[in-house]
């Protein structure tokens, strides 16, 4: 039987509708539902993660001040706060509920191609996130190992959870693996296969590009860390040697013999660096739209971003090991990784070019998403650039485990992606629930948030520079870290509390709109893509209607000159336009 | 136009904080100068880079702000500005790069004439062995590790007879002579790390790492652990001391070889009898203690505690702060130990001394205890027995109001602060855990009741 493509069969599909309130909300296959069942799950962990990041600023702000913050607690919050805000809340909203949510809308589709499985994903998901909160009701708590896990001392007695802890940590990881990949599989299927006509791979928005290549990655990357995560657990439950070679601990030997403690980071980074593109990917993509949207232009070089946004997902998966440039590994790697890993900075480089180049002679509006966009290109071109210090590996050196790599990282992969998280939210939050969130509470979210991260980790650079080792319960008496470090330490604090309590006005402003907002209309920022072209907003079960949307054009047709308005729709026939119609 | 002003301020903030910052590189007191160089190089690559991407966002934000009737240009691409774009970055790149590899090179190739030792980390200690005489270190193996073979030497290599075993978190190094450090960890990961010498290395269970660096300056440089081993991570300490020659060869003809560890003879209680008549006016005559005479139990003790704590009160290490008045008590008595057999032979005798539980005196909420004991008995074990390869003495059936004297010691750097007691000083940074005097009868409270439940041995 000849193959007919998806859309040309929408009239033969049924769409599953759902009839009870249990299966529209609950137990749904709607991947609006889901996205947002994500989205909720993702946010309510990731406030679990803010307030353990507030808990050890307090410690390091305030040292010897707070008797609920012992070094079990500490390492507790750090590990916690890192893999949450990492795993579950990062990955998972970009992927599940950005995702979820946008790839059907954005291409002309009725839903995933396998709306079942996409059901389970979430609930699967939800289940992982269990399992590690449970881990904070166990004997011993949560692992205090590191969000890095590395063994030994993740299952040995010396770290905090290295009895149930990190089994359920691990049991947890899997478990989300396993939700990701039902998901992951998902996302990349409906891309190929469910555009609808029309919507060629090059006319996709880059939110699409970003989301689906970052997917790929995630079913590459995840095997690596799911392997992990057994071997490990085996190592610490039926006593195997797989990371673990002959030790002695705490005066006694142990029965483990000829393991590599290095093979886990390798296995780890093979994993942990392409999550990094996992996480920036969808924000590139996303951003790109953003940018285009409210600077009312069109993005800047789309092919260019749409092969950086490939070549750097290949080339991020052979880059890993440059976190490991003194892990002990044969030193010989040091050439191979610092030359692949300062060559994936010329790829992002014309990424941050061209967002800025499409500013550049634009129309820009200054909307909250404008705002948070500009807010993470500046946030993003300081992480990205501090990322050439630790890339290249002879001055990695001095710079490795100190304040400068967590600076580095939460510039590159915490504040630059929940930048634009936070703009994606105030942009599509008028499709999603059919009003606007309130501009001036927004301004005062992206203002209080910009700058005040800002406050948080431009000085821990340099912390990093003077050689204050990061993973420091406390600093204590050290004689080349001056008194003076302990004020910007509790400086840094300070900033800290500002931000996670803006973070209250934010969530303020998501509820109470709810109910309050104005009412947004189908398409608030006169957008080009299908997903303002619904006609319901919010979109029903089946996005369209009876007829799917047909496209005719590019994802960037603003201000086209001679056109009747400052953007054409993708879905707008060539005929009905006057002037130039750019065909890609 | 407040976003491209604060764009603006932000920029010059970041570069006046750059330039004001008293936070920066310590003195270099090593070679790797080129180090130093090639994160200035990439200081000024990327710096130039933050301020022209920013400051050209900026001018859009002014330039390009919406006013009504404005069309934004319509260009959807500009091959020759990408490609002049891409050109220029891969240059500053390969600029960063190019160095960067070359100093690399440098690093991983260690000079020929460089004398080599050993540092060993284990939790939460640092340890170092330098070859003998034969210039070759022996074999080791986890396996042979023992309280009297701690660094787990192998006894049958003969290379290794020679080995100079320093048990101390302090090593000493000549001045100016190339160095490579050999890296080994017992039990999980550590980092061997002095800021000052700029480099650094994870130490592996399993494997030996190395780097090597030429020390050119003489003074105490402190090292710190950088990969997280577990609970003490930030109080494992030591220090690198680099001496003219020969001072270091002075101190390191102090330390014993291991075939000198192995020849030592434990304590003769016999002859320790006759010492502790001293000892038994205050410690009483089973080591029972005192409390009227602030005397503590010392019965059931570790006697490797024992021995520590002796020669440090008859050094001057401990008992010697003024406000130790108990202490300053002691100090004195110890100094009748005419020499280190003397105080083997005390030790050997208080070990065969009748080991009852000290009576509890101390009230406290052992519930909340038993939280904050989580992290003490990451040293002195989960049932407060003590163990010996983290330096960390028994607690449970001790005198309780003799340890809650010392908490309040360490905590207030009473003890543990003289440069000669670097475990000492784990225990003050640890103690420093302990926020009020509530939280030290609460924890000394769960001790007390550990006894009851755990037999020793």
């Amino acid at each position: 039987m000849a193959y007919v493509a998806i859309a040309d069969r929408d009239h033969e599909q049924e769409l599953h509708h759902p009839k009870s309130f249990v299966t529209k909300y609950i137990w749904s296959q709607d991947h609006k539902v889901i996205a947002i069942q994500y989205g909720i799950t993702a946010t309510l962990i990731g406030l679990v993660a803010l307030v353990l990041s507030g808990m050890m600023r307090l410690q390091l702000g305030f040292p010897d001040t707070f008797s609920f913050i012992a070094p079990y607690d500490y390492y507790q919050f750090i590990t916690m706060h890192g893999m949450i805000m990492v795993i579950y809340l990062l990955t998972a909203l970009f992927l599940g509920g950005f995702g979820n949510y946008l790839i059907p809308l954005m291409l002309g589709a009725r839903d995933m191609v396998f709306p079942y499985l996409n059901m389970l994903s979430f609930w699967v998901y939800l289940l992982a996130v269990l399992v590690l909160v449970a881990s904070f009701f166990v004997p011993g708590g949560p692992t205090g190992a590191g969000w890095t896990l590395y063994p030994p001392q993740a299952i040995l007695p010396g770290t905090p959870g290295a009895g149930w802890g990190i089994v359920f940590m691990l049991a947890s990881l899997a478990i989300f693996i396993v939700a990701f990949t039902m998901g992951g599989l998902n996302y990349v299927v409906t891309v190929l296969q469910a555009r609808t006509r029309g919507m060629t791979l090059m006319r996709m928005p880059l939110s699409i590009w970003g989301i689906f290549m970052a997917t790929v990655l995630g079913l590459l990357a995840f095997p690596a860390l799911f392997v992990s995560a057994v071997m490990m657990t085996l190592d610490k439950l039926l006593g195997t040697s797989f990371f673990m070679p002959a030790i002695m601990s705490m005066g006694q030997q142990l029965d483990y013999d000829g393991g590599s403690p290095v093979l886990f980071q390798h296995l780890f980074w093979f994993f942990g660096h392409p999550e990094v593109y996992i996480v920036a990917l969808p924000a590139f993509g996303i951003v790109s739209d953003l940018l285009a949207t409210h600077a009312r232009k069109n993005i800047f070089g789309y092919r260019m971003m749409v092969w950086a946004i490939l070549a750097i997902g290949g080339i991020s998966f052979v880059v890993w090991a440059h976190h490991m440039y003194v892990s002990g590994m044969n030193p010989y790697f040091g050439f191979f990784f610092a030359t692949t890993t300062l060559i994936i900075a010329v790829p992002t480089a014309i990424k941050v070019y061209n967002w800025v180049l499409t500013l550049w002679k634009g129309n820009i509006h200054l909307t909250v998403p404008m705002l948070f966009a500009i807010g993470f290109i500046f946030t993003f071109v300081h992480g990205g650039l501090t990322g050439l210090f630790l890339g290249n590996v002879s001055v990695d050196v001095p710079l490795s485990d100190t304040y400068f790599v967590v600076g580095h990282f939460h510039m590159v992969m915490g504040v630059s992606p929940i930048m634009v998280m936070f703009g994606a939210i105030y942009h599509w939050y008028p499709k999603i629930t059919g009003r606007m969130l309130n501009t001036t509470l927004g301004r005062i979210h992206f203002w209080g948030t910009f700058l005040g991260t800002y406050a948080i980790y431009l000085p821990m650079h340099y912390l990093g520079f003077l050689g204050v080792p990061r993973r420091y319960y406390a600093l204590g008496n050290t004689d080349f870290i001056p008194e003076s470090a302990m004020t910007l330490n509790a400086g840094i604090t300070i900033s800290a509390l500002i931000v996670g309590v803006i973070q209250l006005v934010f969530l303020y402003n998501i509820i109470s709109s709810l109910f309050k907002g104005e009412k947004a209309g189908p398409n608030p920022w006169r957008a080009v893509t299908l997903e303002w072209q619904t006609p319901d907003t919010p979109p029903k079960h089946g996005n369209w209607g009876p007829e799917l949307p047909v496209v005719y054009r590019w994802a960037y047709d603003y201000s086209v000159p001679g056109a009747a308005e400052d953007f054409i729709p993708q879905n707008h026939p060539d005929d009905e336009t006057t002037g130039m119609v750019h065909k890609t | 136009m407040a976003l491209a002003v604060a764009l603006v301020l932000l920029v010059v903030g970041s570069v006046l904080f750059h330039f004001l910052s008293p936070w920066w590189f310590t003195p270099i007191a090593s070679n790797w100068g080129t180090i130093d160089d090639t994160v200035i190089l990439t200081f000024w690559v990327t710096g130039a880079v933050f301020i022209a991407v920013n400051l050209f966002m900026a001018y859009c934000v002014i330039r390009y702000r919406h006013k009504k009737g404005q069309l934004a240009h319509y260009e959807p691409e500009n091959k020759k500005l990408e490609w002049w774009l891409t050109g220029l970055t891969t240059l500053g790149v390969v600029a960063m790069l190019a160095p960067g590899l070359f100093v690399w090179a440098k690093f991983i190739n260690v000079p020929e004439d460089a004398s080599v030792f050993e540092a060993v980390g284990q939790q939460w200690n640092w340890s170092y062995r330098f070859p003998g005489k034969d210039g070759v270190l022996g074999t080791v193996d986890p396996a042979n590790i023992t309280i009297d073979n701690p660094f787990g030497m192998n006894p049958d290599d003969p290379n290794g007879q020679d080995d100079i075993l320093v048990s101390s978190p302090e090593v000493h190094l000549p001045l100016n002579k190339p160095v490579k450090v050999l890296l080994r960890a017992t039990d999980v990961l550590h980092n061997f790390a002095v800021a000052q010498f700029r480099v650094k290395m994870d130490m592996v269970p399993g494997l030996v790492t190395y780097f090597w660096f030429t020390p050119t300056r003489t003074g105490t440089f402190e090292v710190l652990c950088e990969e997280l081993c577990g609970l003490g991570h930030h109080t494992m300490r030591g220090n690198v001391v680099i001496d003219e020659e020969e001072d270091f060869q002075a101190w390191l003809n102090s330390n014993p070889t291991y075939a000198e560890t192995q020849a030592q003879t434990g304590g003769d209680a016999e002859a320790g009898a006759a010492l502790y008549a001293v000892c038994l006016a205050c410690h009483g005559t089973e080591g029972e203690g005192n409390i009227a005479l602030n005397s503590p139990k010392i019965s059931g003790q570790d006697d490797w505690y024992l021995i520590r704590q002796l020669k440090y009160f008859k050094g001057g290490i401990r008992g010697s702060d003024e406000d130790d008045v108990f202490g300053r008590q002691m100090a004195p008595m110890a100094a009748i130990l005419p020499d280190d057999a003397a105080i083997k032979n005390v030790v050997a005798y208080i070990e065969t001394l009748a080991d009852n539980p000290a009576s509890a005196t101390i009230d406290g909420d052992a519930a909340r205890g038993r939280d904050i004991f989580s992290t003490c008995g990451a040293c002195h074990g989960l049932d407060g027995q003590g163990i010996w390869s983290l330096k960390a003495p028994r607690l449970a059936g001790m005198t309780d109001w003799y340890m809650v004297t010392q908490l309040k010691n360490f905590k207030h750097g009473i003890r543990g602060t003289h440069a000669g007691d670097m475990y000492g000083g784990q225990m003050g940074a640890m103690a420093r855990i302990l926020t009020d005097d509530q939280a030290i009868n609460d924890v000394i409270a769960y001790i007390n009741t550990l006894d009851e439940t755990v037999a020793r041995n």
